[in-house]
């Protein structure tokens, strides 16, 4: 094989190049976010892993069914009632969206405008 | 290569023809389009059957603003509150979901030379009229603002563009765009009710959040028990407004236009 010593060497170089993000990030990049639960609810209104999922389809059927159909009536979770309501229900346990809401759409790199309008408690 | 170019023939052709025969193509879409409105309204006839019962409507004592001038301010400071209504220092800017205004900026159909001096000097409370025959939904291309069953012209932040059609198209100007970023022009945020973002229209919602609950809008609580303000169902022939309507005459802004307002005045 001719040039061998280049060809390998350049080979080597661009291994080393396209994985930069690999070994760059390497230990920090994994780290799952770490969320702060609210301390005294137990239950949110779907089981954890379908929340996690589903939230922002959740989101949507509630707005369209509150806003668009005027159905504002309330549902029951574990004998309480709650209001198809981000602002009156999520955020009322969920006290903190720097420590909970952004944690997860910072990691996954995304950007829901809800907060353009609709007001976090303070912080 | 030649099919691909008798391909694009064909459909330069066409396209000029269409442009030629532009009318006829433009009206048979629109007959279309009144097609399509027949079949929904088709549709929304069973609603309708059920929205038969509920049509909501506030009347609006002029003279009672009239002799207590706080009340106006009451009503607007807490509409403008509750709704986290921005207040921007520039005219230019303003929004406004209920606001005061001279006799004859509300009602220019009734010119009147010789006015009364009441109704010279005082003002009056002017919001959505929530007409029966909106024209600014009949405008929005979205349905960013639509007509709920019980007769209340809504807004779904969600959904407007800022194309402000609405806007050109409500007669009372009852409708304020946001050229800016409202947040920082909220006094007292409340945080059950969001607020807006740049690049939507709002108005008074009469209280859509508060009605369905079952509670009165707030401008009409806020004004107290002077009944300067009556919220009610006008489908219902018992409730209090369907009264003041029978024992009082009242009137509506710009009846000619066919809007229908919800809201009544006793002058
Ligand atoms: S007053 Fe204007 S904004 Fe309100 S329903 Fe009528 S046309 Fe629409
Ligand atoms: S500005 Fe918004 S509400 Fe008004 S017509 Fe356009 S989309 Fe509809
Ligand atoms: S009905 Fe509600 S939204 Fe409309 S002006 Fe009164 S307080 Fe404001």
């Amino acid at each position: 094989m001719y040039d061998s010593g280049k060809i390998i060497a350049g080979l080597l170089i661009f291994v080393l190049f396209v994985t930069i993000p690999v070994w760059y990030n390497r230990g920090s990049a994994g780290a799952v976010p770490d969320l702060e639960l609210p301390k005294d609810a137990k239950t949110c209104v779907l089981p954890a892993a379908e929340i996690r999922a589903e939230h922002m389809k959740l989101l949507n059927v509630w707005r369209d069914e509150v806003l668009r159909d005027g159905e504002r009536g309330t549902f029951e979770v574990d004998g309480k009632q709650y209001q198809k309501s981000l602002m009156l229900t999520c955020m009322k346990c969920h006290t903190s969206k720097v420590r909970f809401c952004d944690r997860c759409h910072d990691y996954t790199s995304v950007n829901p405008y809800c907060w353009n309008c609709h007001l976090a408690p303070v912080e | 290569m030649d099919t691909n170019r008798r391909n694009f023939l064909k459909v330069a052709g066409i396209s000029t023809l269409a442009g030629l025969g532009g009318t006829t193509i433009v009206n048979r879409l629109i007959a279309g389009v009144d097609e399509a409105h027949a079949a929904a309204a088709a549709g929304a006839e069973m609603e309708q059957k059920a929205a038969e019962t509920i049509r909501y409507g506030l009347v609006i004592d002029i003279k009672k603003f009239q002799q207590d001038p706080s009340l106006g301010e009451k009503a607007v400071n807490a509409c403008h509150q509750i709704h986290n209504v921005p207040k921007f220092p520039e005219k230019r800017d303003e929004i406004k979901w209920i606001w005061m205004t001279h006799f004859e900026n509300a009602f220019a159909e009734s010119p009147n030379l010789y006015q009364d001096e009441a109704n010279q000097t005082h003002l009056l409370p002017i919001l959505c009229n929530h007409c029966d025959n909106p024209p600014c939904v009949r405008v929005c291309p979205t349905k960013a603002t639509y007509r709920y069953e019980d007769g209340i012209v809504g807004m779904d932040y969600h959904r407007c563009i800022g194309c402000r059609f609405c806007m050109a198209a409500c007669p009372y100007g009852s409708r304020s765009f946001n050229w800016r970023d409202p947040r920082p022009f909220i006094e007292n945020i409340n945080r059950d009710y969001p607020a807006r973002t740049r690049g939507v229209v709002e108005k008074c919602n009469f209280c859509v959040e508060r009605v369905q609950a079952g509670l009165q809008p707030a401008c009409v609580e806020a004004v107290g028990d002077s009944k300067a303000l009556v919220f009610g169902n006008l489908k219902d022939p018992n409730s209090e407004i369907r009264q003041i309507l029978k024992e009082k005459q009242t009137i509506q802004r710009n009846p000619s236009l066919g809007t229908i307002p919800s809201v009544f005045y006793i002058v």
